[in-house]
């Protein structure tokens, strides 16, 4: 074990401070990247899936650097597994809205113009999860009695991202004749699913935290 | 010499605390993997000889009270008695307490020699079996309360807490052991005691009388049974009673710590006198049962949830069981030693008996030894000692990094040699490309030379005839020569040759392509499969002509036919069909 200093705890600190800055970024990007998509910007959202990208390799290697120092120098032998466990789950988020915009790249979806409005509510409210998870998250390291007050929003986001993901999927099976192939219909269904797995992934961070917190409670 | 066996039940009882009682102070950090053992294990032996030494007398001078085990022997075997019996309890995994183990092999002793036992001194001791956990309760609950609301005002972030608690656990963990040594130090040498040498060191800085010998040797023995034993011990607690978050092991170590060094300060005491308080009694009290009290009184503050009254049960237990024991143990020992081997077990029953023996109590002359030269002696020894340890460590760590930057060089430069074979291999391959097409290129204008060669005889051949046929009077003769002359040029004008090596030219570089088309096609002709080139490469119809030397007409029948062949629709495009193939 590495003589203990407090260099290197100020070290880890800063680490962490900026994967959770990364990670609220990535969301906003891909917010933007999506509505890009949807309005045909097609220079601007490819410049948003090369950020989106950027960001998602600094997270991956922050995440790295984080679980090293904490290992290397035996940091919280009793909470670093929590806290890894945290961090891999917000890395989760990244890896979902950078493989999102990813397929939106690839597999060029047609989405309807009506469809428009609705897609870009999705995002909002399921990156408006991730934001909310962000502070909870901060919380957790410096006052961990407030984390509670803190993810409530994610739950109610959350369950509106799933309540919004339901009537898309329903409007295309049923109420939008003009889409004819069940191949586009399915199409749609998993580019709405995909998106709302980053509020199901914010949702699993909040469940981490809510239980973190309680162990850290004296 | 025999001062030194009797000793050694003492020492024993010394590695049995040392092994088992640290554990109480560095279980936590240690089993959480906070502070390493290694360095617990330092921490812990430095401070307890440091207590033992500077603050232990107070406890045994309250054992002494009790009752003064006069003979060598007779310490002999009430220490080892109660070593015997806080083993037993110890493997029974009872929170055995060596204060209550030596109290009752004491009371045991006077119970065998006629001793009086002093009943108020005994009441004093007893009530501070209980006292001590419901302080360390206290003190617990109270540590315990002010640094959930210092944690939960201040807001520091999880890492710098971790700091934080890691230099608090290393402080608080060494005033414990300090505090250990101080209280626990009477259990370990307090019967020997009046059987202390009469001699005073003098190391300059400090002198040590016969007493602090006694208890320099007894945290020794303290602090081998820690580095020999208290690892396993550290490891079980830590992970099983003592698994706390580590802000719970700073409260329990403090508030025990805090105990401890209560009942063995003099200080302490002359302060509460001097404020008309009653003064604790300097007894020494249990560390495991203190942490009992003191995880009681954090179960207390977080509602009682965490309260294990089976825990309480076992305090009891020990408090009713090990002096029993202890002191009937002693009983028997003390008959065994004196009527077996004859050794005296009190002065005061020889007295009784009536043998007239010079009493070694009369006053003695203490014996001064000044020790400032030997100790300054072994303190320079040991300086350089450690000077010419770290030299030579520096010097070990600065091969090694030496060694380290040397294999790295080695491995830079074996990668880079790696990289410049390569590089030099794919400049060779490159040269021989461009020989090879360098030599192509020479048989190209050799073939070239040849043919203007052969082109400028030729035309000098009929530029010869043609001055010939000047001024020729026999037209019939002259007609035919021209018509054989036009024919000749005709002929030479179709370039079949040179047609010839461009097809040739141009079917080496699509070899794979033409292999490809027949293989799709087997029923294609040769002409078919030229076409096929001509139309790949993008030429016109009439740039096909020319060089099939057929008329455009001709060219695109043969198109037409070309296309069924390869069964193209209206639609699709021969050309593109081509380029993919």
């Amino acid at each position: 074990m590495n003589m203990f200093s407090f260099k290197q705890a100020n070290k880890s600190i800063e680490l962490i401070d900026n994967f959770l800055n990364i990670i609220d970024q990535g969301g906003l990007i891909f917010k933007e990247g999506v509505k890009n998509y949807l309005h045909n910007n097609r220079e601007s959202f490819v410049d948003n899936l090369k950020t989106l990208s950027k960001l998602e390799t600094e997270a991956d290697v922050l995440k790295r650097k984080i679980e090293n120092i904490l290992y290397t120098h035996s940091l919280m032998p009793q909470l670093r597994g929590d806290i890894l466990k945290l961090i891999e789950e917000l890395d989760g988020i990244m890896n979902q809205c950078k493989k999102s915009l990813f397929q939106f790249d690839v597999e060029v979806p047609f989405i309807p113009a009506e469809l428009n409005q609705d897609m870009i509510k999705l995002t909002e409210i399921c990156i408006s999860a991730v934001e909310s998870v962000i502070p909870a998250a901060r919380a957790y390291f410096k006052d961990p009695a407030s984390v509670k007050e803190k993810i409530h929003r994610v739950y109610l986001y959350e369950n509106e991202a799933d309540k919004l993901a339901d009537a898309i999927k329903r409007k295309v099976f049923q109420d939008m004749p003009g889409i004819k192939r069940l191949s586009e219909k399915f199409h749609l269904r998993y580019f709405t699913l995909h998106i709302e797995m980053i509020s199901d992934g914010a949702q699993d961070v909040a469940d981490l935290l809510s239980v973190m917190a309680i162990k850290r409670t004296l | 010499m025999l001062f030194l066996i009797f000793l050694s039940s003492g020492l024993f009882l010394g590695w049995s605390l040392g092994a088992n009682d640290a554990a109480n102070i560095f279980g936590s950090a240690v089993g959480s993997r906070m502070i390493s053992f290694k360095r617990a294990a330092w921490i812990a032996s430095i401070f307890v000889v440091i207590g033992a030494v500077f603050q232990g007398q107070g406890g045994s001078e309250t054992l002494n009270e009790l009752g003064t085990v006069d003979a060598l022997a007779g310490a002999f075997t009430v220490s080892l008695s109660a070593a015997f019996i806080v083993l037993i309890m110890t493997r029974r995994s009872l929170p055995v307490s060596t204060s209550q183990a030596i109290v009752g092999a004491i009371v045991g002793w006077s119970m065998f020699t006629g001793n009086p036992t002093d009943y108020k001194v005994l009441g004093k001791i007893v009530s501070t079996w209980v006292s001590g956990p419901i302080l360390g309760m206290i003190f617990a609950a109270l540590l315990f309360l002010l640094l959930r609301r210092v944690l939960q005002r201040a807001k520091i972030h999880i890492i710098k807490l971790d700091s934080y608690i890691r230099t608090a656990l290393i402080i608080v963990g060494a005033f414990g052991a300090y505090s250990l040594g101080a209280n626990n130090i009477a259990n370990v040498m307090g019967v020997f005691v009046s059987s202390a040498p009469n001699v005073n060191l003098n190391f300059g800085l400090f002198q040590l009388d016969g007493v602090q010998i006694l208890f320099l040797l007894g945290g020794l023995a303290i602090s081998v049974g820690i580095f020999t034993y208290s690892k396993r011990v550290m490891e079980k607690v830590g992970n099983g009673i003592l698994a706390l978050t580590p802000e719970a092991a700073i409260v329990v170590v403090l508030s025990q710590s805090l105990v401890l060094f209560l009942f063995s300060s003099k200080a302490f005491a002359s302060l509460l006198i001097s404020l008309g308080l009653p003064p604790l009694p300097m007894v020494p009290v249990s560390s495991t049962q203190l942490v009992i009290g003191a995880l009681l009184g954090i179960g207390m503050v977080k509602g009682m949830r965490e309260v294990k009254i089976t825990a309480l049960g076992g305090v009891a237990l020990g408090w009713v069981i090990t002096p029993i024991l202890a002191g009937t143990l002693t009983f028997f020992s003390l008959f065994f030693i004196q009527n077996v081997f004859g050794l005296k077990v009190s002065t005061l029953e020889i007295e009784r008996a009536g043998d007239v023996i010079t009493q070694l109590q009369s006053p003695q002359i203490t014996r001064q030894i000044n020790m400032i030269l030997p100790g300054l002696l072994v303190f320079s020894v040991g300086v350089i000692i450690s000077l010419i340890y770290m030299f030579f460590r520096q010097q070990k760590l600065r091969l090694k990094t030496e060694n380290e930057l040397l294999m790295k060089q080695n491995e830079i430069f074996n990668s880079q040699r790696a990289l410049k074979d390569l590089e030099i291999n794919s400049i060779q391959a490159h040269n021989t490309v461009l020989a090879t097409q360098l030599e192509l290129k020479r048989q190209e204008y050799n073939s070239i030379l040849l043919n203007i060669k052969e082109q400028k005889e030729f035309l000098e051949n009929i530029t010869n005839e043609i001055h010939e046929l000047i001024g020729n009077k026999n037209i019939e003769k002259r007609d035919e020569k021209l018509k054989e002359l036009s024919l000749l040029l005709k002929q030479r004008m179709s370039f079949t040759r040179e047609i010839n090596d461009f097809y040739e030219k141009i079917e080496e570089t699509h070899k794979g392509f033409t292999e490809k088309l027949q293989e799709k096609h087997p029923d294609l002709t040769d002409n078919d499969v030229r076409l096929a080139i001509l139309v790949r490469l993008g030429l016109s119809s009439k740039e096909i002509a020319t060089l099939m030397n057929i008329s455009p007409k001709s060219v695109e029948i043969a198109r037409y036919r070309f296309r069924k062949k390869l069964g193209l629709k209206e639609r699709e495009s021969m050309g593109d069909l081509l380029k993919n193939i």
